[in-house]
């Protein structure tokens, strides 16, 4: 088994409302030198083995909207 | 006029919209569990709101995979009448029927309360009865429209903006945008005008006896569309 690791965020350009509520939560517990705290998602996938196009396939159609968010991945063993 | 109100897991607005259509539209109207692979014998659909399968991974995303949005992507595609409301309005989106997304609000709040709107687009059935501002009630976290710049150049350029939310007095105001939608976008209708989806709950306001009936304008489209 391969294990891939998904990484899912918004845009860059758009709000992440959440994530700005964090950097003013660090911002009040004196870490200042946080500009910036995005919030995203990472789905961990057990796969029999690694198929770079399946896995951006399914990336595109339902583990990321391409809308609002990016994706990457890596592959760990 | 026989409509499909489609049940998830987790739909809550599924009683709502089958009482308003029945009781105060006045049409036919029967659930449809969303395993269903057939619409046969209906001429419309409603997606009500609701939490479906908990909003896991995105709000509408796994509801968008069941079996039967392959109908009610086959109805959109055929010009019959669809209406996503809410959480339908997300699943809409997540199932690319309607382009754009529902982000969350950008205060983060649930948000309950009425809001204002008024009907931009006054072409298609859903908006042509629409006349001023209308008082209808929202409730949602995730409510924030966005889309890319191309698609909202599209949707105005269009004509495909069903309602923004607006104040009491029909002014555009960012204080009366309740949660941050992209130009106060609260619903958007398909280029041929038969479907529609918005986040404020028409279905919640078509009798006096809860505070307001303007949801009338909207749903009694249901009536008055041809059936086929």
């Amino acid at each position: 088994m391969v294990t891939v690791r998904v990484f899912v965020n918004l845009k860059p350009s758009l709000l992440d409302s959440a994530g700005r509520t964090v950097t003013g939560a660090l911002h009040k517990l004196q870490f200042d030198e946080v500009a910036d705290a995005r919030i995203g998602k990472t789905i961990t996938l057990q796969m029999e083995k690694f198929d770079e196009e399946r896995v951006k396939a399914m990336c595109a159609k339902l583990l990321a909207n391409p809308v609002i968010e990016d994706y990457s991945y890596e592959v760990l063993n | 006029m026989k409509v499909a109100v489609i049940q998830f897991p987790g739909s809550n607005c599924d009683q709502d919209a089958l009482y308003s259509l029945r009781e105060d539209i006045g049409v036919a109207a029967e659930y449809v569990w969303h395993d269903s692979t057939s619409l046969v014998g209906f001429n419309a659909v409603f997606v009500p709101g609701g939490f479906t399968y908990g909003d896991y991974l995105r709000c509408g995303a796994m509801a968008a995979t069941a079996p039967v949005m392959d109908e009610v992507r086959r109805f959109a595609r055929e010009g019959r009448p669809v209406v996503g409301v809410c959480n339908g309005f997300q699943i809409l989106c997540e199932s690319h029927i309607l382009p754009g997304a529902l982000m969350q609000n950008v205060n983060q709040k649930f948000l309950g309360q009425d809001c204002y709107l008024k009907a931009i687009n006054r072409t298609s059935p859903w908006t042509e009865r629409v006349e001023g501002v209308v008082r209808i009630p929202i409730a949602h976290m995730e409510g924030r429209y966005v889309a890319d710049a191309e698609t909202l150049a599209r949707l105005e350029g269009d004509g495909l903006v069903a309602f923004r939310y607006v104040s009491p007095t029909g002014e555009l105001s960012e204080e009366w945008n309740p949660n941050g939608a992209t130009n106060a976008i609260a619903g958007i209708v398909n280029d041929k005008g038969n479907v529609l989806g918005m986040m404020p709950h028409p279905e919640r306001a078509t009798r006096k006896l809860l505070g307001c009936d303007d949801g009338l304008a909207i749903m009694s489209a249901f009536r008055l569309l041809p059936v086929n």
